[in-house]
């Protein structure tokens, strides 16, 4: 009998996490994985720049390396959004430029796995990375 | 004896699911590959004209010419996006599915491999105009991407297409239409 109850506790616990599991409520449409702050910073870079255009141009660029397919984009907004295609999955990333003073330019970039925001500082960081390295090749005009 | 093989059943459920359910996201997605390069040389051609203008006017006109329509642009920033759709069916995974079928009711096992074959695809073409950093010349870089879709309509791939031919051909039509864009035909 203490077998048989063994058992059944069992059962009842997996069916709460089989109910409660990874489910989402309607509060996970605006629901983040990390504070705004955190996202923020993960997200957002400046670069000594005042050409917006420029700094547009090449986060087109730098997506188009990264293997994106330029959706959409607008100048005045600053934005440029992309799909990439992983495997099954598609990765849909948006680029926004914004000035920060009068020197600097504020670039956030935030993408979407799936149907999971993308919340690794690590991944953001490669973008930057590749993002740097494409400014640095249009400073010194190589490409 | 009975109960033990369910809870084992239920148990073996649930880790499958707590475990497909929260997968995570892949890492590195972002960073540059090697071929990099070797991509960007496919995707860009150098044209010698400052003008623009007469690009981007040529690259929507050769996008009509290939069957495509234009899905949206922002000229400031040079982009063009296109998207066509088009049949993707090959001959031979047809004819395989067939046979396939064939064998499998012949044993017995009837299977639908016919219905599973690629059938449609829908390209989309991103094209990006700029003023080259040396001046005097125009840089355009294209990229495709497609989705196919199989005979019972479900989606078989997502790709990033890569073929050399397809982006020679592109720029072959883009050389022909800006010759013809400048001579006014």
């Amino acid at each position: 009998m203490r077998k048989f109850n063994a058992y059944f506790t069992i059962v009842i616990l997996s069916t709460f996490i089989f109910v409660s599991g990874c489910a989402s409520t309607q509060m996970k449409a605006l629901d983040a994985t990390e504070s705004q702050v955190q996202i923020r910073s993960m997200q957002t870079r400046a670069f000594d720049s005042s050409d917006k255009k420029l700094m547009m141009q090449t986060v087109i660029s730098t997506m188009q390396d990264l293997d994106f397919v330029i959706d959409k984009a607008d100048l005045m907004l600053g934005s440029v959004t992309g799909t990439k295609f992983l495997g099954y999955a598609s990765v849909v990333m948006s680029v926004t430029v914004r000035p920060r003073g009068e020197t600097q330019l504020l670039v956030r970039a935030s993408a979407q796995y799936g149907i999971k925001q993308v919340d690794d500082a690590e991944t953001y960081q490669d973008f930057f990375n590749a993002l740097e390295k494409s400014l640095f090749l249009t400073a010194h005009q190589v490409d | 004896m009975k109960i033990k093989h369910i809870t084992l059943v239920a148990v073996l459920i649930v880790m499958s699911f707590s475990f497909s359910g929260c997968a995570t996201i892949p890492t590195g997605f972002l960073k540059l590959s090697e071929d990099s390069l070797e991509k960007r040389q496919l995707q860009i051609r150098q044209y010698d004209t400052e003008d623009e203008t007469l690009i981007i006017q040529s690259t929507a006109g050769v996008l009509q010419d290939l069957g495509f329509t234009l899905a949206d642009s922002e000229t400031e920033l040079g982009l063009v996006v296109a998207t066509k759709s088009a049949d993707a069916t090959q001959a031979g995974q047809v004819i395989l599915a067939g046979f396939a079928d064939i064998l499998n009711a012949l044993s017995g096992t009837p299977s639908n491999a016919s219905a599973t074959v690629d059938k449609v695809q829908e390209v989309k073409g991103s094209v990006i105009i700029r003023a080259s950093l040396e001046g005097g010349k125009t840089v355009v870089r294209i990229t495709f991407q497609r989705i196919v879709w199989n005979a019972s309509g479900q989606v078989n791939r997502v790709e990033t297409m890569s073929e050399p031919e397809l982006y020679q051909k592109f720029f072959d039509s883009l050389s022909k239409a800006i010759f013809l864009e400048t001579n006014k035909i």
